[in-house]
């Protein structure tokens, strides 16, 4: 199939355009704002969706899974939301500040947006920003790989978000948890921009609750930690959904600054969770986890970039899947190290336990060096569950449930524990209990 | 950790302006008319006396070529190839159908032994003892024009013999077999092979029989603007084995040469074929100017069960390597090895690896792969591994490690795991760290640094990757041998 010949659009993509033309008036956006948006939905009428013959989506055909667009969701009820957000029970009882987005649309006023100004962090909505004329710059994606489907599918759909930015030095006493619900029907796309300013330190917990019925979530997070700086970031997908969920972190390092996240995955039909990682100074370190739980037919994908563009950078990468039923599960993970940037130290690993027959694995950690003195290595295994280990268990009188329960969490928990998050640990492990317990 | 001298030294040793078979035989040839066209293929397929059928081939191929577009997605970059300015035919003028020795150009005969491939079987005999003899199917551009030792062959029943002549001798087995591993549109390469293929080498090793010598091919480029494309086939009948040694030189020019090669190797029950490559092609001058092309489809069919296919490379030449020597593992009990080192300097481009294909239950697979990068070049491990939803208990293990020498060179590994089988067991690693710690531990406690020790253990397990190779490759293989691989990276 030649990549450059004109394509039929499928019926999805049809309906985004149809979509983009009668929502067009009423997005947000300057001229400039708007003309990257035409050109966004452009790419998506000219080269489609990204489909398997796209090298990224290799594993990951968004264009075949998709086979309809619901229109974008309409403004939230605040009142619906305020319940399906205090309904959902994502991190229990623990003590954070709360930010939310409704039906892709800033709440402010159910937002602690004053508690954390007395702290030091402003939230302000980015779609204020977006009618300026330099907004251009906040839907600017250029370290998101050459014309990613996925980002154009956002840029042309931003609704809302947040503008997030902490102040220099300040330390966020209590994790700030970024809620999205969805209060009807609709695709929701939504903007998020992270300033960690320097040497300050924040801890975010994104989380998605209610009910978006056919419409895709497509979230892109665009996070600056400047030098010294730390930021740790718990993405936890969940619920059953089959709709497209679509993930994206765009995240730029300074000088000594620190980065970690974990994508924690379990339930929906169609996820990727895709992560740029950029080092613009030297001695900083990222630390990515990925934890993916799929069953029945679910497609669980995790895919990153770290881009090793300066010296004297760290980078860990650990992931680990865990499949059932006829699920399929995707790493796709490159490490660029780019010339002259020396002594940088990547490591990258990738495991995943197969619980069925009929479960794939696609594992595919690239490494891609161009400097002579730096400490780069992966590895990935793909494999069913240890007889040896469960015998024992079962030996000791542990009935074949629980031993398999117990085997499963020690396998997802190496990962969950690393991440080193103590507070969102037990919560994590409780919901891998029952995503067990459902499969 | 940057690379230790001694490693610096050895590549050095083998970099690209001290290719020393760059030499051109000044012999009369016979070239057929430039161009990619059916007239081509005709007067290729007379040539040869080739019969109906295998013209019809061809010719299906070209027409399926004329519709495949290339493909981009290896890490090479070349100038677009025109393929009607190239020759598809070039022989020495003297060589006309099969011949004893001594009508061959002696010109040819000074050739080879420049290159240090013995032809004449008593100057074998008299050297070496019997056991290492090697039977040899020489390859001068388009054409076979030697194979040693058929008759001693013949009485083990093993077929030895350039494609060109099976055809003739043995069509049923060529037609059974030729296409049935690399299929005519397998890929655009493969395509453009299947219909130009000039000569190669066929085996056939009967039910039960153990191939009593090592076989050996010695192609050789030289002329200019010629392809060169030859055809592999090896058959293994059930319970058989074979080892079979690939050489390849080419003259030092300016312009580049295309080489695009299919082999194809069948092992049935239980048999067992190692395949072992020292490619040296030109590689082109320290501009990155010439050097050869090397585009080339190698796969190896487990087909019956038990059986085994070992793949062997040493990569030190050509401009740019494409080439993937592959197994599918479709035999219960089968398995597949691949062993690699490549070495890549000036303004080479390697793009290579492995497939490794798991049908069968219980198909086992070993993939060992050593890069080094040094000058301008890019080296790249390319690898797939699968397991298919029958294939219960696959089991592989994967080690690529890759080590960059100087500043201006890339070292890049794209490995595809794929896992359709929950019982399937797949390890890929690519780390030094690997070197398990007792190991250490012994060799630190009888007062070795730790650099020392490291080199020890890496440089033995390296030997076994050399020790694979049959040994009439080790002195090319010996000079690989010394590098070490401390500050090597996945």
């Amino acid at each position: 199939m030649n990549a450059n010949a004109p394509i039929r659009n499928t019926q999805a993509e049809s309906e985004l355009i149809e979509r983009y033309e009668a929502a067009k008036g009423s997005l947000a956006g300057s001229v400039a704002v708007s003309a990257l948006r035409d050109a966004a939905i452009g790419q998506i009428r000219d080269k489609g969706l990204p489909h398997r013959r796209v090298e990224e989506y290799k594993y990951s055909d968004l264009r075949a899974f998709m086979n309809s667009a619901a229109p974008l969701a309409e403004k939230a009820n605040l009142d619906a939301a305020k319940a399906a957000v205090a309904a959902a029970d994502t991190f229990g009882d623990l003590d954070r500040f709360r930010i939310v987005i409704a039906n892709g649309a800033f709440a402010g006023d159910l937002s602690d947006t004053e508690a954390l100004a007395a702290e030091g962090v402003t939230v302000s909505s980015i779609t204020a920003a977006l009618d300026t004329e330099d907004a251009t710059l906040l839907l600017a994606s250029p370290k998101t790989g050459p014309n990613d489907g996925v980002v154009a599918m956002n840029t042309a759909f931003v609704q809302g978000g947040i503008i997030l930015s902490v102040k220099a030095g300040v330390d966020v006493s209590k994790p700030v948890e970024i809620v999205h619900v969805a209060t009807s029907a609709g695709g929701q796309v939504v903007r998020n921009t992270v300033k960690v300013g320097e040497g300050a330190n924040i801890r975010l917990l994104e989380t998605f609750v209610g009910e978006s019925g056919t419409g895709e979530i497509n979230a892109v997070f665009d996070y600056t930690v400047e030098d010294k700086a730390n930021l740790a970031a718990t993405r936890l997908i969940t619920g059953k959904a089959d709709a497209a969920r679509l993930f994206t972190t765009i995240a730029t390092l300074g000088a000594e600054a620190e980065f970690k996240s974990l994508g924690f995955v379990a339930g929906p039909k169609f996820v990727r969770n895709q992560q740029f990682v950029n080092f613009t100074g030297e001695h900083s370190e990222a630390k990515i986890y990925g934890v993916s739980m799929a069953g029945g037919s679910d497609l669980a994908d995790q895919t990153l970039i770290v881009d090793h563009a300066v010296p004297h950078c760290n980078s860990r990468e650990f992931f680990k899947t865990v499949l059932d039923g006829e699920a399929r599960g995707v790493y796709q993970g490159r490490i660029n190290v780019a010339p002259h940037a020396q002594k940088t130290d990547g490591e990258m690993m990738t495991q995943a336990l197969l619980l069925s027959e009929t479960a794939e694995m696609a594992n595919k950690p690239e490494l891609e060096i161009f400097a002579d003195d730096v400490i780069c290595a992966h590895g990935a295994t793909s494999g069913q569950m240890d007889e040896d280990l469960l015998f024992y268990l079962r030996a000791r009188g542990i009935p074949e449930a629980e031993a398999k329960t117990l085997l499963v969490l020690a396998f997802l928990s190496e990962a969950i524990e690393e991440y080193g998050e103590e507070d969102v640990t037990e919560g994590l492990e409780q919901r891998v209990r029952e995503w067990l317990a459902d499969h | 950790m940057p690379a230790v001298q001694e490693t610096i030294d050895q590549v050095k040793a083998i970099d690209v302006d001290q290719y020393k078979y760059g030499f051109v035989t000044d012999i009369e040839s016979e070239k057929g008319a430039k161009g990619l066209s059916e007239e081509t293929i005709r007067f290729l397929s007379a040539k040869k006396n080739e019969p109906e059928w295998m013209t019809e081939w061809r010719l299906d191929a070209l027409r399926r070529f004329k519709q495949m577009e290339e493909p981009d997605w290896a890490r090479v970059s070349y100038p677009k190839i025109d393929f009607d300015e190239l020759y598809y035919w070039a022989a020495p003028k003297s060589v006309e159908g099969p011949k004893s020795l001594d009508e061959v150009d002696p010109e040819l005969l000074a050739t080879y032994e420049k290159l240090g491939i013995p032809l004449r079987e008593q100057e074998i005999l008299a050297g070496v003892a019997p056991e290492n003899r090697v039977a040899v199917d020489a390859v001068f551009d388009s054409v076979s024009v030697v194979t040693t030792f058929k008759e001693e062959l013949k009485k083990a029943g093993v077929i030895f013999c350039s494609i060109s002549e099976a055809m003739r001798e043995y069509p049923d087995l060529v037609k059974k077999y030729i296409g049935s591993v690399v299929p005519v549109t397998d890929n655009y390469y493969a395509t453009l092979n299947s219909a130009v293929f000039s000569d190669g080498s066929f085996v056939y090793i009967p039910e039960g029989v153990r191939c009593p010598m090592e076989l050996s091919t010695y192609f050789r480029i030289n002329e200019q603007n010629t392809g060169q494309f030859e055809r592999t086939l090896i058959i293994a009948e059930k319970g058989s084995y074979v080892s079979y040694l690939e050489g390849c030189t080419a003259p030092q020019r300016d312009e580049n040469q295309l080489h695009a090669a299919v082999v194809e190797l069948i092992a049935l029950d239980d048999a067992e074929i190692k395949y072992s490559t020292v490619q040296n092609w030109f590689p082109g001058d320290k501009d990155g100017k010439g050097g050869i092309y090397n585009f080339v489809t190698k796969r190896g069919d487990c087909r019956g069960k038990n059986s085994k296919i070992s793949w062997t490379q040493v990569e030190t030449g050509s401009a740019i390597t494409w080439k993937y020597p592959s197994c599918i593992l479709r035999g219960d009990n089968s398995r597949g090895e691949f062993y690699s080192i490549a070495v890549s300097n000036g303004h080479q481009q390697i793009d290579s690896g492995t497939k490794m294909i798991h049908l069968g239950k219980n198909t086992s697979s070993r993939v060992i792969s050593k890069g080094i990068s040094a000058g301008k070049s890019e080296n790249t491990y390319r690898g797939l591994i699968s397991a298919h939803r029958k294939a219960s208990n696959a089991r592989n293990f994967t080690q690529c490690d890759s080590l960059l020498i100087g500043q201006e060179c890339g070292a890049h590994t794209v490995p595809y795991i794929e896992s359709k089988n929950a019982t399937a067991q797949f390890e890929h690693e690519a780390t030094t760290s690997k070197i398990s710690d007792d190991q250490m531990f012994y060799c630190l406690q009888r007062g070795m640094n730790e650099e020392e020790a490291v080199a020890l253990i890496v440089n033995g397990f390296v030997k076994d990757v050399i020790q694979q190779l049959p040994m009439e490759f080790a002195v090319e293989a010996q000079k690989l041998i010394s590098i070490s691989l401390e500050g090597s990276v996945g």
